[in-house]
């Protein structure tokens, strides 16, 4: 921590009382729900719509929207957190536990790929998508997920930097090493934790 | 840094063979202290400011800005750089007053010139132009400024490429960078046009695009704005023939 004190700024907490200690290091309280995509919007059909998990697994599989649909499904209350500074409370999204996905390909290296209907790409550790701490997700707060949030389906890992929740989401790529995907290769940190401020490389 | 993404997996824009990511790795936090304050328009200030560690950036990147009080509490933002990387030594910010905004507040109302701020980057290595020509340009408000940024260093750098840039704002005193625009550009005035305003009116749409000249078959597109602006653009640029991997958004949130 620096001992730069900017002058003249006293300071002007954003933050509902009670809820600072939920607003990870260099975050801000925002109330809405900000949009960021680094291309088009991608506009996926149910129909066409599939959830695969491959790669280096036991048993490759892929769900259509209907098989999804039929696989328990789980309300989520999260705090989500954007490496563009904003944090967002108390939000619910409705979706499958990645645990229940990966139960299913006995999945045998240790890193994943997420990869996305118009390219976009992730990395995230399998310990990362275990133990109840990731989804893939098809609403929020009660509504059908909108597609400019990612819709029909993104995944949900609201413990990292949201860039790793990746909006229309198409599956997960098993990997036995890490390897960066988008926001990966373009600078930003390969973990992203919000709470050690892992925004860029070599943070 | 060598890219060992999947095939199956690569990003769009790789397809299209443009060069490789190779930004240096930004530095740490780092006072800075700033040399000249212009006020754009009414809500709009351009902030020059000398880094004590100047690494050059790419078009399009940004830097972080972050505040610290005396009891220890710190704010932080983003804003792009508007100045050329041949710009040794300083970056210029252009800042757009948001409604209650906890930095850009600051930043218009107590800065001076002689003031230091303490500043990171460059960072983000996507948004950047690296020499794509020709290009179609379409900011919306503040959105112009990471463009700005393209064409500045685009007539001191590479000034035979083809830049061609449309600029969407609401009002006539909503025009920052006015004296800067030239023939690339087309603007359009989306609430008030100036009087005697024999140019586009209206948001941005087909005829508009077409009318900036920009080839869909080669050409690429960069669009920075509100979520709205960037919605309507890019799909503008999908209907015009510009594949979606050759069109590249970024988008102004609500940030102070």
């Amino acid at each position: 921590m620096s001992d730069f004190i900017s002058r003249g700024f006293g300071g002007r907490r954003r933050q509902p009382k009670g809820m600072e200690g939920r607003i990870p290091p260099g975050q801000y309280y925002e109330p809405g729900f900000p949009v960021l995509t680094a291309g088009p919007t991608p506009h996926v059909d149910t129909a066409e719509w599939r959830f695969s998990i491959d790669g280096v697994v036991g048993a490759p599989r892929s769900w259509t929207w209907e098989q999804f649909n039929a696989l328990p499904f789980e309300d989520v209350p999260c705090d989500i957190h954007c490496v563009t500074k904003w944090s967002k409370l108390d939000t619910t999204f409705r979706g499958v536990s990645l645990d229940t996905l990966l139960a299913e390909v006995e999945p045998l290296g240790g890193y994943t790929m997420a990869h996305c209907y118009g390219g976009y790409t992730t990395n995230v550790a399998l310990e990362e998508l275990t133990g109840g701490r990731a989804w893939v997700v098809t609403e929020h707060e009660g509504e059908p997920l909108p597609t400019e949030h990612g819709g029909p389906a993104r995944l949900l890992v609201p413990h990292l930097y949201f860039w790793k929740s990746a909006k229309w989401v198409a599956g997960l790529r098993v990997l036995d090493s890490d390897e960066p995907g988008f926001w990966e290769s373009n600078g930003y940190h390969m973990h992203g934790d919000p709470w050690r401020e892992e925004r860029y490389w070599n943070d | 840094m060598e890219r060992l993404t999947p095939a199956e997996t690569t990003v769009p824009h790789d397809r299209d063979g443009l060069p490789p990511v190779a930004p240096a790795a930004p530095g740490r936090w780092q006072v800075g202290t700033i040399t000249r304050i212009v006020q754009e328009t009414p809500r709009v200030k351009s902030f020059r400011i000398e880094l004590p560690i100047w690494v050059p950036h790419l078009p399009g990147q940004h830097y972080d800005v972050r505040l610290t009080a005396p009891d220890g509490y710190q704010a932080q933002r983003s804003y792009s750089v508007a100045s050329s990387p041949l710009d040794e030594g300083a970056i210029e910010l252009t800042v757009d007053r948001l409604e209650d905004g906890e930095v850009s507040g600051y930043m218009h109302d107590v800065l001076v010139v002689g003031d230091r701020i303490e500043v990171r980057g460059p960072f983000a290595a996507y948004f950047v132009w690296r020499g794509e020509s020709p290009a179609l340009l379409l900011g919306g408000g503040s959105g112009v400024v990471p463009l700005m940024c393209m064409l500045r260093h685009k007539r001191r750098a590479m000034p035979q490429a083809d830049l061609r840039l449309v600029y969407s704002v609401r009002r006539p005193d909503e025009l920052i960078y006015r004296d800067e625009l030239g023939d690339e550009t087309l603007v359009t005035y989306t609430r008030i046009a100036p009087p005697g305003w024999g140019g586009h009116a209206g948001r941005v749409d087909a005829a508009l695009i077409a009318a900036a000249g920009v080839d869909p078959a080669i050409g690429s597109v960069f669009v920075c704005g509100s979520n709205g602006f960037v919605e309507s653009a890019s799909r503008l640029a999908l209907d015009a023939g510009f594949p979606a991997e050759r069109i590249r958004t970024e988008r102004y949130g609500p940030t102070g």
